[in-house]
C-alpha cells in the first residue's frame, strides 16, 4: 500500500497493527458502564472540580489588577521564594540520598534491613502535626539535635533551616520508593555484561544504571517537590512564621483568609494548584517515559 | 441447520476484519475456523458468542436471532484461548459457576449441581482434583476445566478459541483425540478456532477456510484435501512444490514429458503448477527435472528429500523407502516426476 | 530477565553506602519518632493518662473516628466505580479522569481546606445563603468530611487499578458467558480477586484520614471539644506550652502509624502478587 491510497478499510491486517486491548471488546459485554461512570464523575466534580472551579473563579473580584497586586506584594513574594527555595532545596537533597537508600535497600542484605524499609514510610503515615511537634523539640536548641548544633551559633527550628529539615522528612519516601521497583527489576544480565566488557563496578552503576533510572528520579523528585512546596503540618511548627524570613505559603493563605481575604488566599491558592498541575504533567510525562523505556 | 451466520461484515477503524461472511453449521456438527492469524477467525466467534457486535448481517440459531441475546442470554459455552479460569476458585467451583449463578427459581438444588459436577469432573478424567485450585494444575488439566465449565451450563454451541494453542506438542495430540470424543459423546454443536491445519483436518466434521475476512473455502477435509479451490487452500493446507509449465488441457507439459493436472478455472497457456511432497517419484534415467540432492532425511516410514534443480528452485519430496530411493546420498544427481499437479487461477 | 540478589555489603564502598543509608534514616525518620514516645513517657503514665482521658481529647478522638467512617467507605465506593468503569471500558476523557483523580497527591493540603472555605465559607459562594437557611458546613463536621475526602479520594483508586488492569476482563467474560449476571460477576470473580488490594487501600486511606491536619485546619475553627480533630487537638496542647499532653496525643496517633506500617507489610509480603506492583502515594 502506497502512502497516497485512499484511507479506506483494507482487508486483513495491516503491518505493525496491535489488536485492540480486550477491554476494547467489552463495552457491551460487561455490565456496568454507564452506573460506574456515571458515579464516578459526579463524585469527582462534587469533591475536585466544582470546589477547585471556585478556587480558580476567586481570584478576580478586583480584576487581573487585583489578582497581580496579591502576588507582587512583597510578604507574598517572600513566601513562594522560601517556599520552593527550601523545597527545592529539600528535593535535591532527597534525590541523592533517596537513591543511596534504596540502593542500599535493595541491593544489600544485613540484619534489619528489612524492618528499615519499612519505616521509610513512616512520613506517609505519621500525621504531619505529630512530625511537627517531633521535629520542633528535636531540632530545638535544647532539643537533642538542636543542642549540638547551638553552641556553634547555628539555630535551626524557627528558621528556614527548620523548614528545610521538615521537608526532607517528609520528601525523602518518595525519592526512595520511586527508585527501589526500578532498581529492583533491573535487569542483572545487562550489568553483568557491562562487567565483562571491562567497566569497574562504579562505572557500571554511573554509565549503565544511572541512565536507567532517569525517569523514576525525576518522578521521585517531582513528587518530594510537590508535597514539600504544598506541605503545611511538619512545617509550621518548627517554621516560626515570622513573616517576610520563615513564613511558608500555605500559612500565608490560612493568614489571609483568617483576615476574610477570600480573594488573597484564592490568588496565592490558584498559583500554587497551576504549580501542581505542572508537576502532575511532568510526572505524566516521566511515567510515559518510564513506559517506554520498558517497552523497547 | 442449527446456527446460521449469514453477510457478517465486521470493520475495525484501520481495516475490515470480516466481509460478508456466511455459512451454517448442522445440528451436533464439529466444525473448524481455519485461517492465519489476521484472517479474522477470532473476531468470528466473537461475533458468535456475542462478545462483539457486528456492522451488518445476521446470526441465527435454530431460526432464533443471536444478535437480540447479549452474552449472558446466548448460553454458549466459550473456551477461552487462555482459559479465563476463576483464580480464587477450586476445580469443582469453576465448574459449577454456570449453574449456582442462575436466578433462583431456574438454579438446580445443591445436590443436583454437586452432582452434575461430579459427573462432568469424571468425563474430563479429573475426579480427585475437584478441591484443588486452578494454579495447581497443569496446562492440559486447566484446559479440560475449562471445556467442562462451558459444558456445565448445557450450551446450545461448544466455541473453543485456539483450544490447544497454549500447550505443547504431545499434550496436543492426546487431547485432540480425547475433545473429539467428548464432542461424540455429547452431541454439542461445536465451532472452534485454529491457525493449525493438521488440527482442524483431523478433528472436524467440516472446516470454514478463512483469509484475510471472507471465506475462501468450505468443506470436509478430505474435499478440501483433494479439491482445494485456490491456491490460497492448497498452500495453507500443507507443504508443497510449485514449478512453471505450459497448460494444455488437462495436463502440465514441462517440455519433453507432461503430467496430469486438476484444473481450477485456469486457461491454457503458461501456468504454474502446485505438487504435494508424496505426489512425486525420482529416477536416476526416468523422465522429470533434472535436480540434485541436497539432503536425505529418512523420516520415519517415509524418506524425505530435499532437491535442486538447476534453476535453484528448491523441492521438498517424501516417498516410501524402496530400491530407487533408498541409496540416495546429497550430491546425487536424479530426475523429479511429478505425478498429480494442481493449477489455479 | 532476572534481578540481582541483595548480598551482604562487602567492598569498603558497599559498607560505606550501607552506613549513609542506616545513618540518614535514622537520623531523619527514626529520631523524629523516637522523640514523640520519649516525650510522651517523661512524666511517667499518670500524666499521660489524665491528658488521654481529658474530655476536650476524648472528643477529639470521638469526632477523628466520625470523620473517618464516614470519609473513607464514600472514597472506598468511589475507588472501585473508579477502577471498575476505567479498566473495564474505554471512553472519551480516561486519560483526563485518571489525572484528576491524581491530583490531590501534588495539591496542598491547604489549597484541599481552602476551596471549601471560598464555596461555603462567610463570604464563600454560598455563605449567604447557608446562614440564611442555618445550615453549618465549614466550621463543622460536614467540612471537616469534605476536607478529609478531598485530600484521601485517590488512595483506594490508585491502589486498584494498575491491579485490575493487570487482570485483564479474561475472567468476567468468561462468567458473563456462563450466565452471571451484574452483582455476581463483581461479587463473586472481580471482589475476590482484588480483595488484599482493596484492603490496603483502605489501611492507607484511613491513616491519612485521621492524620490528616493542613486540610480539616483551614475548615475546623478550631472548636475545642467540638470541631477538633486529634491532630488539632495536638497543635492546640502544643501551642500552650502543654508538652506532655500533646505528646500523649501524638503518641496515640504515633502508635497509629506504625499499625499501620505493621499491616502494610505484612499485606506487602503475604499477598504480594495480589496487590499493585507499581505503588504511588
Amino acid at each position: 500500500m502506497t502512502a497516497s491510497a485512499p484511507a479506506q478499510p483494507t482487508n486483513g491486517v495491516p503491518e505493525n497493527f496491535t489488536p485492540p486491548h480486550p477491554s476494547l471488546h467489552t463495552n457491551r459485554v460487561l455490565p456496568g458502564f454507564k452506573v460506574s461512570l456515571g458515579f464516578t464523575i459526579a463524585y469527582v466534580s462534587l469533591i475536585v472540580l466544582i470546589p477547585l472551579a471556585a478556587l480558580a473563579a476567586r481570584p478576580w473580584e478586583h480584576g487581573w489588577a487585583g489578582f497581580w497586586s496579591v502576588l507582587t506584594d512583597g510578604r507574598v513574594l517572600a513566601s513562594l521564594r522560601l517556599s520552593f527555595t527550601t523545597a527545592g532545596a529539600a528535593a535535591v537533597l532527597n534525590l541523592f540520598v533517596g537513591t543511596i537508600i534504596a540502593w542500599v535497600l535493595t541491593r544489600y542484605k544485613f540484619p534489619g534491613v528489612k524492618i528499615l524499609d519499612a519505616f521509610v514510610d513512616l512520613p506517609f503515615a505519621l500525621p504531619t502535626a505529630v512530625a511537627g511537634i517531633a521535629l520542633c523539640t528535636l531540632y530545638a536548641t535544647n532539643g537533642w539535635v538542636g543542642s549540638l548544633f547551638a553552641p556553634f551559633g547555628i539555630k535551626i527550628a524557627y528558621t528556614p533551616i527548620g523548614i528545610f529539615i521538615a521537608l526532607v522528612f517528609v520528601g525523602l519516601p518518595f525519592v526512595v520508593r520511586s527508585v527501589q521497583p526500578v532498581l529492583a527489576d533491573f535487569d542483572a544480565e545487562v550489568e553483568e555484561a557491562a562487567l565483562t566488557l571491562g567497566a569497574a563496578p562504579w562505572q557500571t552503576a554511573i554509565r549503565v544504571i544511572l541512565p536507567g533510572l532517569a525517569p523514576a528520579l525525576l518522578t521521585g523528585f517531582s513528587l518530594s517537590m510537590a508535597r514539600a512546596v504544598g506541605e503545611y503540618g511538619s512545617v509550621i511548627f518548627i517554621a516560626g512564621n515570622m513573616p517576610y524570613i520563615s513564613e511558608i505559603t500555605p500559612q500565608l493563605i490560612i493568614i489571609k483568609l483568617q483576615e476574610y481575604d477570600y480573594a488573597g488566599a484564592a490568588s496565592v491558592g490558584l498559583i500554587m494548584l497551576l504549580w501542581s498541575i505542572v508537576i502532575l504533567a511532568i510526572i505524566n510525562a516521566a511515567q510515559m517515559w518510564l513506559f517506554q523505556r520498558g517497552r523497547a | 441447520m442449527s446456527l446460521t451466520v449469514s453477510n457478517i461484515t465486521k470493520t475495525f477503524t484501520k481495516f475490515a476484519a470480516l466481509s460478508n461472511v456466511t455459512f451454517e453449521a448442522e445440528p451436533g456438527e464439529f466444525l473448524a475456523l481455519l485461517g492465519p492469524s489476521g484472517s479474522g477467525k477470532t473476531t468470528l466467534l466473537r461475533l458468535l458468542a456475542g462478545l462483539d457486535q457486528p456492522d451488518s448481517g445476521a446470526i441465527a440459531f435454530d431460526g432464533e436471532d443471536f444478535l437480540q441475546l447479549n452474552a449472558r442470554e446466548r448460553r454458549i459455552g466459550m473456551v477461552f484461548q487462555s482459559y479465563a479460569l476463576f483464580r480464587h476458585m477450586t476445580v469443582a467451583d469453576n465448574i459449577a459457576f454456570g449453574l449456582t449463578v442462575r436466578p433462583g427459581k431456574e438454579r438446580p438444588s445443591k445436590s443436583q449441581i454437586k452432582a452434575k459436577v461430579d459427573s462432568l469432573l469424571k468425563l474430563i478424567q479429573l475426579e480427585d482434583l475437584g478441591k484443588r485450585f486452578p494454579a495447581q494444575l497443569s496446562g492440559g488439566q486447566r484446559q479440560r476445566v475449562a471445556l467442562a465449565r462451558a459444558l456445565a451450563i448445557e450450551p446450545r454451541i461448544l466455541l473453543l478459541d485456539e483450544p490447544f494453542g497454549a500447550l505443547d506438542a504431545l499434550v496436543r495430540k492426546d487431547l485432540r483425540r480425547w475433545l473429539r470424543r467428548i464432542h461424540d459423546e455429547t452431541g454439542v454443536t461445536t465451532v472452534f478456532v485454529t491457525h493449525d491445519q493438521e488440527e482442524a483436518l483431523d478433528l472436524a466434521d467440516r472446516v470454514v477456510v478463512l483469509k484475510e475476512g471472507r471465506i475462501e473455502q468450505i468443506g470436509k477435509p478430505l474435499e478440501l484435501y483433494r479439491d482445494p479451490s485456490s491456491a490460497f487452500v492448497f498452500e495453507f493446507l500443507g507443504a508443497n512444490n510449485q514449478a512453471a509449465g505450459t497448460l494444455r488441457g488437462s495436463s502440465v507439459d514441462f517440455g519433453g514429458f507432461s503430467v496430469p493436472a486438476i484444473v481450477k478455472g485456469a486457461a491454457d497457456g503458461t501456468a504454474v503448477a502446485r505438487f504435494r511432497p508424496f505426489d512425486t517419484q525420482v529416477s536416476r534415467s526416468g523422465p522429470g527435472f533434472p535436480v540434485k540432492v541436497l539432503s536425505v532425511l529418512p523420516a520415519g516410514a517415509n524418506l524425505r528429500l530435499e532437491l535442486q534443480g538447476a534453476d535453484g528452485q528448491v523441492y521438498e519430496t517424501q516417498h516410501a523407502h524402496d530400491q530407487e530411493t533408498s541409496d540416495l546420498k546429497a550430491g546425487d544427481t536424479v530426475n523429479l516426476l511429478p505425478t498429480k499437479v494442481y493449477v489455479f487461477a | 530477565m532476572r534481578a540481582r540478589p541483595a548480598e551482604a555489603p562487602k567492598a569498603a564502598g558497599a559498607i560505606g553506602l550501607s552506613l549513609v543509608a542506616v545513618f540518614w534514616l535514622g537520623l531523619i525518620i527514626l529520631l523524629p519518632l523516637v522523640t514523640v514516645l520519649f516525650e510522651a513517657s517523661k512524666g511517667g503514665i499518670e500524666p499521660f493518662l489524665a491528658a488521654v482521658a481529658e474530655p476536650d481529647t476524648i472528643a477529639a478522638i470521638q469526632l477523628t473516628l466520625l470523620v473517618a467512617a464516614i470519609a473513607v467507605p464514600l472514597n472506598a465506593v468511589f475507588g472501585i466505580a473508579a477502577a471498575w468503569c476505567v479498566t473495564r471500558f474505554e471512553f472519551r476523557g480516561k486519560g483526563l479522569l485518571l489525572t484528576i483523580i491524581d491530583l490531590p497527591f501534588t495539591i496542598s493540603p491547604v489549597i484541599a481546606g481552602l476551596v471549601w472555605m471560598l464555596l461555603f465559607g462567610a463570604q464563600g459562594w454560598f455563605g449567604a445563603w447557608l446562614r440564611l437557611n442555618d445550615i453549618h458546613i465549614v466550621f463543622a463536621l460536614p467540612g471537616l468530611v469534605l476536607a478529609t475526602i478531598l485530600v484521601t479520594f485517590p488512595f483506594v483508586a490508585r491502589e486498584l487499578i494498575p491491579l485490575m488492569n493487570d487482570q485483564g476482563t479474561d475472567e468476567e467474560v468468561a462468567a458473563r458467558t456462563l450466565g452471571a449476571r451484574g452483582w455476581d460477576i463483581f461479587f463473586r470473580i472481580t471482589l475476590p480477586n482484588i480483595k488484599w488490594a482493596l484492603l490496603y487501600g483502605v489501611l492507607l486511606c484511613t491513616a491519612r484520614a485521621m492524620g490528616e491536619f493542613g486540610a480539616v485546619s483551614v475548615v475546623s475553627g478550631h472548636i475545642r471539644g467540638q470541631t477538633n480533630t486529634l491532630p488539632l487537638q495536638i497543635e492546640i496542647l502544643y501551642n500552650q506550652y502543654e508538652s506532655v499532653a500533646a505528646f500523649a496525643c501524638a503518641s496515640i496517633l504515633a502508635g497509629l502509624a506504625l499499625i499501620t506500617l505493621l499491616l502494610k507489610s505484612v499485606l506487602e509480603w503475604r499477598f504480594a502478587g495480589e496487590l499493585a506492583a507499581n505503588r504511588r502515594h
